[in-house]
This record gives structure tokens, C-alpha cells and sequence, in this order.
């Protein structure tokens, strides 16, 4: 089988480093036509008829998983879902195993969510099929950085010029490398406000402004990107307590309400309510939370069309019956 | 093993520690060197070896090696790493004790000395743990090991974060005098590490050891060195911070050796991007300033050997996602080539202060016979052509293992002939 290839991308989307703002405003245009099916009463088109894709999730993941499988089978693709706690070298087989065994299956696509950071590259160099990097260790999760783009634009009708703070764990962020990479590329402001624990070395040198207090950021900035508060960093001590977490760094109606802009909030869910983000943020007027989840989904579709060849300008055609 | 005398004339002889430096014949017999002077005619079944054009030097010496034996044969046994370090030109090695069983007894140490004799290739000089199975609890038997052969004691790959023990290795090891080697890292400051800290790991999404973690370390064990009067060999030496401070304490009189791995004077942590498993090591690659730092170490005798850290691992294990692949590159049959190329070719150190570092004090920090073509010395003996073009080539290695990340490189200069005890164990001379 030989895979597709298609200019606009390349065989595989591991992250937006590198990516040029053409590549990703081609995606994110891309996404529009097909944002509509998901509107539709019959949620299907046979756009990716035939093409057969594994979703492969080494962790636990359902937002995700579901919005891919959502994608792929509102385009008519055959899905397969395998998922594995812990990662493929403790249960003995090793990854590159595992996706030759795929291979011999003969696949079209592969999903990928791994727990170390470069899985999904590692995967891109060793099988012909088409990867999509569904998260990988702490280094990008690049779909979900660009359906932030698209929620973005959606609501301020451009990027450029922008300032995005990205609120929380940094360090642990593959959500924050794909966020910072996509919106400079796209010509936005982009900083970061945490703790410093859980703020990467070198940060500014990526050309990221650090904020120590929620409350300069949001002097500053015209989107906020609130990361989730992995529980497990209070347990390995990058943080003292909850409470002081979101004492000091929660984003809260009072601290929105004191900023001299109306910022649109972001989040990545799932949520911790009453730690990172406020429940009466999250679902308050300024929340575009659910839409980011929508527009998952209209991303998805997109990438998996451009990298099964489809191209650009023939989304809206293809739509209607045609085939990628 | 008295085979036949070996007389090699016409090269250029670089031996240190007698100051020698220029063209001159060399004979070895029953297993010894008998003289270094021009003009020499050997007995009549002496093979004779045009040297000319070529470089001989005392045997090189690497001290810090892994045999993998006994416990992990797959990645290297005793005798397939004893005839690699030949091949690399290296007439004798040290071997970390860090096996399955430890070394941490004289019958192991013992074993790994006869497996190494067996091997007929290199030298293979055992070490023995500091503490017992690397535990860094209780001294392991330091004197009967070193009865046993071990010639210096060290727990390399794990640190030892004791400093109390640390003391008593050190105080302890002055009755033997052996070096106690240490790894220097501070398993704190370097935890969930799998690269440099900095902006590629940042990049990358991969967890950094700072600079700090191996900084720490090592001052720990230069005050600890310093007030035991104990000798401290430091291993691989990777940041700049470190090398000052070694600087420093060798200045007040501390009793310090210390090793520049070959990747570390060479590479950085850019040689990660992509996630490169064969550029996983520990320490890591750095920054360029530290580079530059370890280069002007070696050069100013800061840094007193270069060892290569040879760490084999087989492909499967090597062939992961970066965060599960094991640390270590393979060295001993790259070694001279890159340092050839790409330190003394770029001007670092000139023929006789590269012999030092490579064969003179490897042999005085460890207490070694070689390192000098005295006569009655060993016969061990390295021949070099330095104006051999060569590509490395992992496929074509001795070694077991091939985890390098100078794979493709061209380089000027390798071994032509390994000579141990006045007998051939690589011999690739034309002719």
C-alpha cells in the first residue's frame, strides 16, 4: 500500500515546530468546510472511504480518543482502537513491534498517544503509514494546539498580534509546546505564568514573556490558555498544596473581572474545577472551553484529510461526495 | 608468550615520558622493550616493520571501559571488548564493575582478570565496587580486591551520594593506593534526567540534569578528597563549572585525576535533536560553552586522560523512545580517530601532550605498568598512521555493539598495529 503523501504536510503531523503559519493556516482553513458535518443529521461523508486507521493510545486518554474516532468515522474510515495502560516496553513487546505488526496488517494510518516525549516521531521514522502524533510524552499534542488556534480565530477573527498567556504546568505541557510553537508561527504575543517549578529552563529564549502573577498576566494578555494542574505534580512536590495553587495562580472571576480586557479563556480538560480555573469562569460568558472541544473534532478531520492527499482547496467538494 | 622479536623502524616515536619525539627504531623482545634509538638492527627472526611515515607510542590506555561480563553477554563480553580496544589501538583497559553479579568481591575481580587474560587482546584491568552490589551502604573488601588485581575502586554509574562513605572510601583506599573513581552526579538534581537541561530538552519535552547535578558533585568530592588526602579520579567530566573546579583544587594541592570522554569534547546536546538514542548518555551532551570548557581542560592538563566511557548496548535496546532507551555510547574503536581528527588536527594538543593523555597518565593515575617505552617496560606498543582516511563504520565493529553516534564519520587517522606484551593482537599494516 503505498501511503499518501500530500505537499501541504508531508506523510506525518508529530508537531507545529516547524511548521510554517502557511501549513497551519492551511489546516485551520481546511477545518471550516468541515466543521458543517458535524451539523448535519447524518454526520457522514465518504471522504476517507476505504482508508483504514488504527487509533493507538498507550495512555489513557478519552477526550481524545473519542474526537479522533469521531473524525475519522464521520469520514467514512475504518477504525481500530487499541489502548494499553503503562507504556508497550512494560508489557514487553517493544513500539516499533507493535507498529510493524500493524503494518503487516496493512494499515493506512496510525493515531498515536504516547507517554515518552519523541514516541510519535519514532513511530513516523520506522512505518510507511501516516502518523498523527495524539500526544507524546511532554513535547507536543499538535492537533489540540491547532483546535485552540481555531477557537481562537473563531472568536478575534485573527491570530497575528494576539497576546496569548499560557496559565499552569508548563513543563509538563505537550499541550503548551504545541500552543507556543503554533501561535508565534501565526505571528501572536505569546507568554507564560505558572509557578517556577513547573516552568521549562529557557523558556524566554523560545521567545515566550514569563509572568510570576496571574494578575500581570491578565493585565496583559487577550486569551488565557489555563493548562490542567496534573494532581500528581503536588505529589512530586512541584507544588505545595491545591489550596495555594489556587490561592495564587487559579484563575477566578475577580481576577477576569480586575483585567482591563475581556480575555477569552481557554482550557484543555478536563478540568480541575476550584484548582487551576473556577467553575463560574469555566462555564461563564468568557469560556470558550466547549467550543475548542467542537472544533477538535472539524481539526481532526482536517489533518486526516490533508495527510490521506486531499487537498486544500477541494475540502468543500469532497464533502459532497467526492473522495480525498 | 615470547614469540618473535618485533622491530619497528623508521617511525616517528612519541613517548612523554622519556621526552622523546622524533624518528627512531623501536625492538621489542621476549615481551619486553628492549631499546628505542635509531639505527637498531634487530635479531634475524625479528619481524621487521617499516614505520615510516607512521606514529609509534606507548601502548594507549583507556580507563574507563564496560565488558558487560559477566551478566549482560549480549551487549559485550570480556573478550569481544578486549579485542575491540585492540583494534582501537588500545593495549590496555579498565573495567567498571558495574556487571550482573557486581564486582564487588576478589573471586569476581579475580574472574574478570582471567577472562581477560583468556581474551588474549588488550590488557583488561578489573576495578572493584566501593560499596557492596553499588548500593552505596558498606564498603565492599577494598584490600582484597586490589590483592585480587582490582587497580582502582568505583561504584561508576551510580554515585556515590554518601559523602560519609565517600570519606571512608577515600581515607580508606590511601592504605592500597588506588584512585576511587566516581561518577559524579547529584541524584537529586538529576532526577527523571534523560539529557542536558537547557533549551533542547525544553524543546524536546524531555526531562534535563543541570548542569548543577554534576557541579555539586564534584566540589562534594574535591572537599572530601581534599580533607582525607585521599586520590579522587573524577569520570567524565562534562561541564564547564567542573572543569574550573577541578582546576582550582588541583592548583591547592588536592590529589585529583580527571577524564574527558571523546563525545564530550566533540559533541552537544544538539547531537539529541530527533530524539537520537545514540546520543543518550550520562552525563550528557552539553553546551557548546561546556564543550569548549572540557577542551580547554584536556588541553591545559586540567583534565589528565581521555577515556572513552565505552558503554555497549544492543540495538534492541538502543531502538525505543528516548525516555526508555538505556544511556552509553560504544568508544574504543573511534576513539583515536576522533581525537586524532578533530583535536590534535585542530591544533588542541600537539603528538607528545595527546601520548600523555592517552598513555602516560592513564597508566600513572591507575598505577599501571606502560605508558613508557622505557626499556624492560612492557611491550606494549600502539602504531598509528596519522594520515589514514577512514569512515566509521559501526557495522564493521569488533565490539558487539555499535550504539555510536559518529557513525558516517570521516576521519584522519587510526591504529594500524596493537602490540600487548611484545605480541601483534591488531595488526592492519600494509604489507
Amino acid at each position: 500500500m503505498i501511503p499518501s503523501v500530500h505537499a501541504p504536510l508531508g506523510k506525518d503531523l508529530i508537531g507545529l515546530e516547524g511548521l510554517s503559519a502557511d501549513q497551519i493556516r492551511t489546516i485551520l482553513d481546511t477545518a471550516e468546510p468541515f466543521k458543517e458535518i458535524s451539523e448535519r443529521r447524518i454526520k457522514k461523508v465518504p471522504v476517507l472511504r476505504g482508508k483504514t486507521i488504527v487509533n493507538l493510545f498507550f495512555e489513557p486518554s478519552t477526550r481524545t480518543r473519542v474526537s479522533f474516532e469521531f473524525a475519522e468515522k464521520r469520514l467514512s474510515a475504518d477504525t481500530v482502537n487499541i489502548s494499553s495502560s503503562g507504556s508497550s516496553v512494560v508489557k514487553g513487546e517493544t513500539l516499533v513491534d507493535t507498529a510493524r505488526n500493524l503494518e503487516a496488517m496493512k494499515i493506512d494510518m496510525v493515531v498515536m498517544r504516547h507517554g515518552a516525549s519523541g514516541a510519535a516521531r519514532f513511530l513516523a521514522e520506522r512505518i510507511p503509514s501516516n502518523v498523527v502524533n495524539a500526544g507524546d510524552g511532554r513535547h507536543e499534542h499538535p492537533t489540540q494546539g491547532l483546535l485552540d488556534l481555531l477557537t481562537i480565530r473563531d472568536h478575534r477573527g485573527k491570530i497575528e498580534g494576539l497576546r496569548v498567556c499560557i496559565v499552569g504546568d508548563v513543563l509538563h505541557s505537550r499541550v503548551a509546546r504545541s500552543n507556543i510553537f503554533g501561535l508565534l508561527a501565526l505571528g501572536a504575543e505569546v507568554a507564560v505564568c505558572g509557578p517556577r517549578t513547573l516552568l521549562p529552563v529557557g523558556i524566554e529564549q523560545m521567545g515566550v514573556t514569563v509572568f510570576d502573577r496571574v494578575e500581570a498576566a491578565l493585565e496583559w494578555a487577550d486569551v488565557l490558555n489555563v493548562l490542567r494542574l496534573q494532581l500528581e505534580r503536588m505529589e512530586g512536590g512541584f507544588v505545595p498544596s491545591l489550596r495555594e495553587y489556587n490561592r495564587i495562580y487559579g484563575v477566578s472571576r475577580a481576577r477576569l473581572e480586575a483585567a482591563p480586557r475581556e480575555v477569552l479563556v481557554l482550557h484543555p480538560g478536563p478540568m480541575n474545577r476550584g484548582v487551576e480555573i473556577d467553575s463560574d469562569v469555566a462555564d461563564g460568558p468568557q469560556s470558550v472551553i466547549l467550543n475548542q472541544v467542537t472544533n477538535g473534532v472539524a481539526v481532526r478531520m482536517a489533518v486526516l484529510y490533508l495527510l490521506a492527499g486531499g487537498a486544500p482547496d477541494k475540502a468543500e467538494a469532497a464533502k459532497q461526495g467526492g473522495e480525498a | 608468550m615470547s614469540d618473535r622479536p618485533i622491530l619497528l623502524r623508521g617511525g616517528r616515536v612519541v613517548d612523554p615520558s622519556r621526552d622523546l619525539d622524533g624518528l627512531a627504531d623501536v625492538l621489542l623482545d621476549d615481551g619486553r622493550v628492549v631499546a628505542v634509538e635509531a639505527g637498531l638492527t634487530g635479531p634475524d627472526d625479528a619481524r621487521v616493520v617499516d614505520a615510516s611515515g607512521l606514529v609509534v607510542t606507548p601502548g594507549l590506555i583507556d580507563v574507563h571501559v564496560h565488558l558487560r561480563e559477566p551478566g549482560q553477554e549480549h551487549k559485550e563480553t570480556i573478550a569481544t571488548g578486549a579485542r575491540a580496544a585492540a583494534a582501537g589501538g588500545f593495549t590496555s583497559v579498565v573495567a567498571m564493575p558495574n556487571t550482573d553479579p557486581v564486582i564487588d568481591s576478589p573471586a569476581l575481580v579475580g574472574f574478570v582478570a582471567a577472562e581477560g587474560r583468556r581474551a588474549a587482546a588488550a590488557r583488561v584491568y578489573p576495578t572493584g565496587a566501593i560499596s557492596l552490589g553499588l548500593k552505596g551502604e558498606r564498603m565492599a573488601p577494598m584490600g582484597e580486591m586490589v590483592e585480587a588485581g582490582a587497580v582502582a575502586i568505583t561504584d561508576d554509574g551510580h554515585p556515590v551520594m554518601d559523602s560519609g562513605l565517600m570519606r571512608l572510601a577515600l581515607e580508606y583506599a590511601r592504605g592500597f593506593d588506588v584512585p576511587v573513581a566516581d561518577h559524579p552526579e547529584d541524584l537529586g538534581l538529576s532526577k527523571g534526567g534523560h539529557m542536558n537541561e537547557g533549551l533542547v530538552s525544553s524543546r524536546l519535552g524531555v526531562r534535563g540534569k543541570p548542569n548543577a547535578s554534576e557541579d555539586v558533585h564534584i566540589v562534594r568530592d574535591l572537599l572530601v578528597a581534599e580533607f582525607t588526602g585521599g586520590h579522587i579520579h573524577l569520570q567524565h567530566v562534562s561541564t564547564a563549572f567542573g572543569v574550573e573546579s577541578i582546576r582550582q583544587a588541583k592548583a591547592r594541592g588536592v590529589h585529583v585525576t580527571a577524564e574527558a570522554s571523546p563525545h564530550h569534547l566533540l559533541l552537544t546536546d544538539e547531537a539529541v535533536e530527533g530524539y537520537r538514542t545514540e546520543a543518550k548518555m550520562n552525563p550528557p551532551l552539553r553546551s557548546a560553552v561546556d564543550r569548549d570548557a572540557v577542551v580547554e581542560g584536556l588541553r591545559d592538563g586540567t583534565l589528565d586522560v581521555i577515556a572513552t566511557d565505552h558503554a555497549p548496548h544492543h540495538y534492541d535496546e538502543k531502538e525505543r523512545a528516548f525516555d526508555d532507551a538505556p544511556n552509553g555510547i560504544v568508544g574504543l574503536e573511534t576513539s583515536v580517530g576522533l581525537v586524532l581528527t578533530h583535536i590534535l588536527g585542530k591544533g588542541v594538543l600537539d603528538w607528545p601532550t595527546l601520548v600523555e593523555r592517552m598513555s602516560t597518565q592513564p597508566a600513572r593515575a591507575f598505577g599501571l605498568p606502560g605508558g613508557t617505552l622505557a626499556p624492560g617496560s612492557p611491550g606494549d606498543v600502539t602504531v598509528i598512521d596519522p594520515a589514514l582516511s577512514w569512515t566509521v563504520d559501526p557495522a564493521a565493529f569488533v565490539s558487539r555493539s555499535r550504539n555510536t553516534p559518529f557513525g558516517g564519520w570521516e576521519l584522519t587517522g587510526r591504529a594500524v598495529a596493537t602490540i600487548v606484551g611484545g605480541r601483534f593482537v591488531h595488526d592492519a599494516l600494509a604489507g
